[in-house]
C-alpha cells in the first residue's frame, strides 16, 4: 500500500447521511474477480440512469471531481454490508481519505486496511467542510502525522486514530506486512509443528 | 496434574504462533480450502505484491458454487465461467492442488475435504466460506473467512484471531427412530434463536452426539453458523477414526496409528469447564420444517404454523408476519398441509452417500407427485460414482427425481439452478433466506428423508408414519 502521511488534494462534497455499502457499490459487481476496475461502477445508481447514461444532476459526475481524492460526507458513512468491495471502488475512483463525522465499524476498518484513511471529525467541522467545497474547487490539506486537516484560509482541525492502524497507514503496511515481520516465529513454528 | 481443558483449548493452544497480552493472537492453519468465489481477488492481491504462495500443500482448491448440474463443461454464463477460468490459472500460477471440472475429486468444498481424508481431527481449517464449520465434525477447528484474510493465509499460513469463547451445546438422550441430525441441528436453532452461538466456538457433547455417524456430526457442524457461532465441532472417538481410515490424504500404515492416539487425545478432558452450557434433551425432537426466512423459523411436522398474534411481543410479531407474507403462508394451519412444486436433495448440509441413503430408503418404488419436480445433486464425483455403483441412481430416477452432476446448485442458486419466484420447495440445505434459492423463491428446510417424502406426496407429511 501507499503510505499516507500527508496529503492535499480538491475535496468532493457529499452531502448524505447514511450512504450505505450498497450505495458504494451495488451487489450486481461483487461477481468481479479483479479488486481494481470497481472505480467505474462507484455510486453506480446515483450516476447513471437507466439506460447507464451518466446523471447530469449528480455532482461526481462533474469532470473535475475527476481529480478528486479527498470524499466528505454525513455521518454514518460506510453501513449496511460488509463487502470490502466498498472501500476498493473509492480507492480506484481515486479517494484517499474519507471524511466524516462518523462512519461503520467494519467499512473503517476495511479502509485501513485497504490504504485509505479514514478521517472523523465533529459534525459541524464536517459540515464546514462540504459547505467550502460545495462553494468553489477547494483543496484540503490532511497530515496524518500531526492528526490534523487544514486549508490554507485558515480552518483547521484535529483527529485521532488507534495508534497501529495510524502506523500502518503511515507506513504503507498491510495486514500481511506486519505479519511477515513475524515470518522467523512463523518458519520456527513450522519446523516442529506436526501435521498428518 | 495438568488443567483439564476443552478440545478448542487444545488446538489453540497447539496452532497458536505469537500471543501478545491483551491482542488477537497469530493462529497458524493447516488446511486452507479454496473455491472459485472468493479467491480471485486474493491471488490477485499476492501477484501485485509479488507475493508467493507459502505451503501450497496444505491448500486445496475447489470449484462448487458456478458449477452447472446438467453438462459441467458447459458454462453459458460468462462471470461464472470467468470465475472458474480465473481460479485454474491461479492455482496453476501458485503451485495450489485443484479438483476442477473433469476431475475425479471435484465437489463441495466441504464435502471432498472430509471424503478425501484431508480434513482431520486437530487440524485449524479455513475456507472463504460460512460453511466451513462443517469440518468441525472430525474435531477440528473450522472457521470462514473473508477475502483479505484469503489472501492473508495464502501468502503467510496463519490468520489473526482473539481466543474463542466455549459453549457445550450437550445433547442428552437418543433421538427417536425417524429423526436425524438435520432435524436435531434444526429444533436446537429453533428453541434457541439464531443468534445464541454468537462469539462462541461449541462443542456438541452428549449421548445423541455420540451416537451420530459422520454424516450427522458434519450436518450439525454445518449449521453452527447458522446459530451464529463461527465454528462447532464434536470431540473425535472411534467413529472419527474409522471414517478417516483409507481416505485418501489420511496417513496411512504405522503413521495413521500414531495419528490415532494424538486425535484421540484431543478430546475434551474429564472435567473441562466451558464458558457457558446449553443442554438439550433429544428424546423430545420431532422432524422438523422450517416455515419461514431464517432457519430458527421452524416448527415438528405435526405442529400449526405460528400465527403472529399470539407472539411475545410487537417485534416478533411483526417479523413472524412478515416472513408468513413473504413465504405466502397463512397462520395457524398445519404445516402438513403445505403443497410444494420443487424438492432439492442437495448442499453442503445434506449431500453426502448416506443423506442419499436415506432419501432413497423412504422412496420404496413410489413416484415423485406430478406437480413437483425434484432433484438430486450428489455433494461430490466422489459421492455420484459411488450412488451408481449401488444402483442409487437408478432408483431416484425410476421415481421421477433428476440426478445431477455435483456442486452447490439450488442452495443458492448461482448457477442457474434456482426455484421460480413466488414457488415453493422443500430443500436439505442450509438457509431460508429470502431469494436465497432464486428471486422470491420460497424455502423450506427438511431433513433428506422429509424431502423425498415431500417429493413424493407434493405436501410435507411426517416420515415416522410414511410406510
Ligand atoms: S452448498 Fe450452499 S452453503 Fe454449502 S458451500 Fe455451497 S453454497 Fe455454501
Amino acid at each position: 500500500m501507499e503510505p499516507i502521511r500527508q496529503h492535499t488534494g480538491l475535496v468532493y462534497p457529499l452531502n448524505r447521511a447514511n450512504v450505505d455499502t450498497d450505495q458504494i457499490i451495488p451487489k450486481q459487481f461483487l461477481k468481479r474477480i479483479s479488486r481494481q476496475g470497481f472505480g467505474k461502477f462507484l455510486f453506480y445508481n446515483w450516476r447513471y440512469d437507466e439506460n447507464e447514461e451518466p446523471r447530469k444532476d449528480f455532482s461526481l459526475n462533474n469532470p473535475k471531481y475527476q481529480r478528486a481524492t479527498i470524499l466528505v460526507a454525513g455521518e454514518n458513512f460506510g453501513c449496511g454490508s460488509s463487502r470490502e468491495h466498498a472501500p476498493w471502488a473509492l480507492q480506484d475512483f481515486g479517494f484517499r481519505i474519507i471524511i466524516a463525522s462518523s462512519f461503520a465499524d467494519i467499512f473503517y476498518n476495511n479502509c485501513t486496511k485497504n490504504g485509505i484513511l479514514p478521517v472523523k471529525l465533529t459534525d459541524q467541522e464536517a459540515q464546514q467542510l462540504i459547505k467550502n467545497a460545495e462553494a468553489s474547487d477547494y483543496e484540503l490539506t490532511v497530515d496524518l502525522e500531526a492528526k490534523k486537516v487544514y486549508d490554507r484560509e485558515g480552518f483547521s482541525a484535529d483527529f485521532d486514530l488507534a495508534a497501529y492502524q495510524r502506523e500502518m497507514l503511515l507506513n504503507g503496511w498491510d495486514d500481511i506486512s506486519v505479519t511477515l515481520t513475524h515470518s522467523d516465529k512463523i518458519d520456527q513454528f513450522e519446523k516442529t509443528h506436526v501435521v498428518y | 496434574m495438568t488443567k483439564a481443558k476443552t478440545i478448542i483449548e487444545k488446538i489453540w493452544d497447539k496452532n497458536v504462533v505469537h500471543q501478545e497480552e491483551g491482542k488477537p493472537g497469530l493462529l497458524y492453519i493447516d488446511l486452507h480450502l479454496v473455491h472459485e468465489v472468493t479467491s480471485p481477488q486474493a491471488f490477485e492481491g499476492l501477484r501485485l505484491k509479488g507475493r508467493k504462495v507459502r505451503q501450497p500443500n496444505r491448500t486445496f482448491a475447489t470449484m462448487d458454487h458456478n458449477v452447472p448440474t446438467i453438462h459441467q463443461n458447459i458454462v453459458k454464463d460468462e462471470i461464472s465461467k470467468l470465475q472458474m477460468d480465473t481460479l485454474k490459472k491461479n492455482c496453476e500460477e501458485f503451485g495450489v492442488p485443484i479438483a476442477g471440472v473433469g476431475h475425479p475429486h471435484q465437489g463441495i468444498v466441504h464435502v471432498i475435504g472430509p471424503e478425501l481424508g484431508l480434513t482431520q481431527p486437530g487440524k485449524t481449517i479455513v475456507c472463504g466460506d460460512s460453511h466451513t464449520s462443517t469440518h468441525g465434525a472430525f474435531g477440528a477447528l473450522a472457521f470462514g473467512i473473508g477475502t483479505s484474510e484469503v489472501e492473508h493465509v495464502l501468502a503467510t499460513q496463519t490468520v489473526w484471531q482473539s481466543k474463542p469463547k466455549t459453549l457445550n451445546v450437550k445433547i442428552n438422550g437418543k433421538l427417536g427412530v425417524g429423526v436425524t441430525a438435520k432435524d436435531l441441528i434444526l429444533a436446537i436453532i429453533g428453541q434457541q434463536g439464531v443468534d445464541f452461538g454468537t462469539g462462541y466456538v461449541i462443542e456438541y457433547t452428549g449421548e445423541a452426539v455420540r451416537n451420530l455417524s459422520m454424516e450427522g456430526r458434519m450436518t450439525i457442524c454445518n449449521m453452527s453458523i447458522e446459530a451464529g457461532a463461527r465454528a462447532g465441532l464434536v470431540s473425535p472417538d472411534e467413529t472419527t477414526i474409522e471414517y478417516l481410515r483409507n481416505r485418501p490424504y489420511a496417513p496411512k500404515g504405522e503413521e495413521f496409528e500414531q495419528a490415532t492416539k494424538d486425535w484421540l487425545n484431543l478430546a475434551t478432558d474429564e472435567g473441562a469447564t466451558y464458558d457457558r452450557t446449553v443442554e438439550i434433551n433429544a428424546e423430545e425432537i420431532e422432524p422438523q420444517v422450517t416455515w419461514g426466512t431464517n432457519p430458527s423459523m421452524c416448527v415438528p411436522i405435526n405442529a400449526n404454523i405460528p400465527n403472529p398474534d399470539q407472539a411475545d411481543n410487537e417485534n416478533d410479531k411483526n417479523e413472524i408476519q412478515h416472513a408468513l407474507d413473504y413465504m405466502g403462508l397463512t397462520a395457524s394451519v398445519p404445516i402438513s398441509s403445505v403443497t410444494i412444486e420443487h424438492v432439492f436433495i442437495g448442499s453442503c448440509t445434506n449431500s453426502r452417500l448416506q443423506d442419499l441413503e436415506q432419501a432413497a430408503s423412504v422412496i420404496k418404488g413410489r413416484k415423485v407427485h406430478p406437480d413437483v419436480t425434484a432433484i438430486v445433486v450428489p455433494g461430490s464425483q466422489t459421492v455420484k460414482l459411488e450412488a451408481e455403483k449401488s444402483g442409487l441412481d437408478q432408483l431416484f430416477k425410476d421415481a421421477g427425481f433428476e440426478w445431477r452432476e455435483p456442486g452447490c446448485s439450488m442452495c443458492l442458486a448461482m448457477n442457474g439452478d434456482a426455484v421460480p419466484p413466488g414457488e415453493r420447495c422443500a430443500s436439505t440445505s442450509n438457509r431460508n433466506f429470502e431469494g436465497r434459492q432464486g428471486a422470491d423463491s420460497r424455502t423450506h428446510l427438511v431433513s433428506p428423508e422429509m424431502a423425498a417424502a415431500a417429493a413424493i406426496e407434493g405436501r410435507f407429511v411426517d416420515v415416522r408414519t410414511f410406510v
